[in-house]
């Protein structure tokens, strides 16, 4: 297999080759990271490199595959966003807050993760505490799309979603508050699944918005998905909100057979903010399920506008609270010569946090103060419950809903940062998702003027398997999922 | 109801946030914008309807009370950007 090929190849093939001893952990490893070495300068896809490290762990796997033993994971190259905490690896949350930050241990999605045997390259860019949909709000630089470099990659799990279309690592790991893992996957032409709110632990991941973040895997296919998914959930005692379910082995969902499944087509996802081209493609692989034996079925999402506007009251309020913690006292950035206590918090945070945190943590503590409270916060959390029943009432007559992932395919750098509310608007189809706290995954559906459009399919609560099983079907019937951006004649 | 600069400096300080006199108009306008969006808010009937604040209505699970981690506190003061003989260092607070 040539380099490209291993490059570019699903973790599922890579584990065939290190079982069969057609290439080892170790050669792979060294293939990616000179990948990331030769690559990285212009994309700015990863922020920290733990080559010894990795070597080592890719050793170690060798050495499993030599024993007879080694499972589906073992030896292949990962990267984690640099939300999971990692014990002695700086993580930084894509903020001056967090430059020097070295936690002190493992997130649970990481520690799992390291026991099912992946080698991790290292940790991945991303917007600024996750609150971002363009990568752009990084301290450390945007990150560009591998597509074309003029073009965002998505956010907030943008350097996660670039890596991978780059060909730096097979897997990924990423977040999801209102669209993080989604609408990048969309935009850089990858698979990636926000699991069911409580499926997977939050220990240890940066905590942004508490009711509506979610870690889910990233990918080339969606078997891919599947395995990491396995992997990575279960009950936490350290995360009281993960749920008390069994992790099951999600691969055994993909049948590839999707005969009768009823897939709902809400009508105001396919409205005027949709992309007419983007809309052209979603079609074409709505068609592909139909003539797998999917059902087709028009419903209605009634509240669906009212997404947004819930999502940007109750977001920003947990965020503000989550981000009271940031004092320049325990840990986290200091300000220089603070004149007394006060002007240490002020500064410290002033200067730590970026322009769209600030933002958000004021929009939030507003919502939450005095005379407010019950106007925006108490507001949103009711229409919450009244977006999170539509759901509920749609999912009586479909086994899944299908729609767009994102507006439209990857813009330009600049396009949407003078007005907020219109990078709000990328994140329309998926910010509900979170709100019902609902799994939902994007995979691959063709290219608009040589860029990726993502398919979204949403689940009922804990039933992953059936939009994985979907997402693999449409897989099986066309290589969307292969599609892969040329990196100038080099390698992947 | 239009957000002022009143407001928003009286919000940045209970976020312990401080915004300059050079950024205070853009920043007020928008932070107006979000308001203006999250306000579309109030066209919709909530009467009766009960607050959701965990996506599936989950209960907070108990445990018995008992150590569960290492001591880990020479590894988390570690963290600390200012600290004498194993206390976190804060500008002088009281006279």
């Amino acid at each position: 297999m040539s380099d490209t090929a291993l490059l570019t190849a699903s973790a599922s093939e890579l584990h065939q080759m290190l079982k069969a001893r057609a290439v080892s952990s170790e050669e792979l490893t060294r293939l990616f990271l000179q990948q990331i070495e030769a690559h990285n300068g212009s994309l700015n896809a990863v922020l920290t490199v733990c080559a010894d490290q990795a070597m080592a762990d890719a050793r170690a796997a060798d050495r499993q595959f030599s024993n007879g033993e080694g499972t589906v994971l073992t030896g292949i190259p990962l990267l984690h966003k640099d939300i999971f905490c990692t014990r002695g690896i700086r993580t930084t949350c894509g903020s001056r807050m967090l430059e020097n930050f070295v936690p002190a241990y493992d997130a649970t999605v990481v520690a799992k993760l390291k026991a099912a045997g992946v080698v991790m390259l290292g940790k991945c860019n991303m917007d600024e505490f996750a609150m971002g949909s363009s990568n752009e709000t990084s301290y450390f630089g945007p990150v560009k799309n591998p597509w074309d470099t003029r073009c965002v990659p998505g956010g907030s799990s943008g350097g996660s979603a670039a890596a991978l279309a780059a060909g730096m690592a097979t897997l990924v790991t990423g977040t999801d508050t209102g669209g993080s893992i989604r609408q990048p996957a969309s935009l850089c032409g990858i698979t990636g699944l926000k699991p069911t709110y409580g499926r997977v632990s939050r220990l240890g991941i940066i905590a942004f918005a508490s009711s509506l973040d979610q870690a889910g895997p990233m990918a080339r296919t969606a078997e891919d998905c599947a395995h990491m998914l396995a992997a990575m959930s279960g009950i936490d005692p350290g995360d009281s909100t993960s749920a008390d379910l069994p992790a099951p082995d999600f691969s055994a969902a993909l049948t590839g057979d999707i005969q009768g499944l009823r897939i709902g087509l809400p009508k105001q996802y396919f409205n005027d903010d949709l992309d007419p081209a983007v809309s052209e493609q979603i079609s074409k692989a709505l068609s592909h399920l139909e003539a797998a034996g999917a059902k087709l079925i028009e419903i209605d999402l009634p509240h669906s506008h009212y997404a947004i506007a819930t999502y940007y009251v109750i977001a920003p309020a947990e965020a503000s609270a989550n981000l009271a913690r940031y004092d320049g006292v325990r840990f986290g950035y200091r300000c220089e010569n603070p004149a007394d206590l006060e002007d240490l918090y002020l500064r410290s945070r002033s200067e730590g946090f970026g322009e769209e945190v600030q933002r958000r943590i004021l929009v939030g503590t507003y919502a939450l103060s005095a005379g407010f409270y019950d106007a925006y916060f108490n507001k949103a959390q009711q229409v919450r419950r009244i977006i999170s029943e539509d759901f509920r009432q749609a999912f009586t007559a479909v086994d899944v809903i299908a729609g767009p992932s994102a507006p439209g395919v990857a813009f330009q750098f600049g396009a949407k940062q003078k007005d907020p509310v219109s990078m709000y608007m990328e994140d329309i189809y998926t910010l509900a998702v979170n709100l019902a706290g609902l799994p939902g995954l994007s995979t691959p559906a063709g290219l608009v003027n040589g860029m990726p459009v993502g398919l979204q399919l949403i689940g009922k609560a804990f039933d992953e398997g059936t939009i994985l099983n979907a997402a693999h079907r449409l897989q099986l019937d066309t290589d969307w999922h292969r599609a892969t951006p040329d990196m100038g004649g080099r390698a992947a | 109801m239009p957000v002022s600069q009143d407001d928003v400096e009286k919000v940045a300080l209970l976020a312990r946030l401080t915004i300059s006199e050079s950024s205070l108009n853009e920043v007020t306008e928008r932070f107006g914008r979000v308001l203006d969006l999250v306000n579309e808010l109030n066209s919709i009937n909530t009467d009766s309807i009960v607050p959701m604040s965990n996506p599936h209505d989950m209960t907070q699970r108990l445990r018995p009370d008992t150590i569960t981690r290492e001591d880990q506190r020479e590894a988390l003061m570690a963290s600390a950007p200012a600290q004498e003989q194993g206390y976190f260092l804060v500008p002088k607070v009281i006279d």
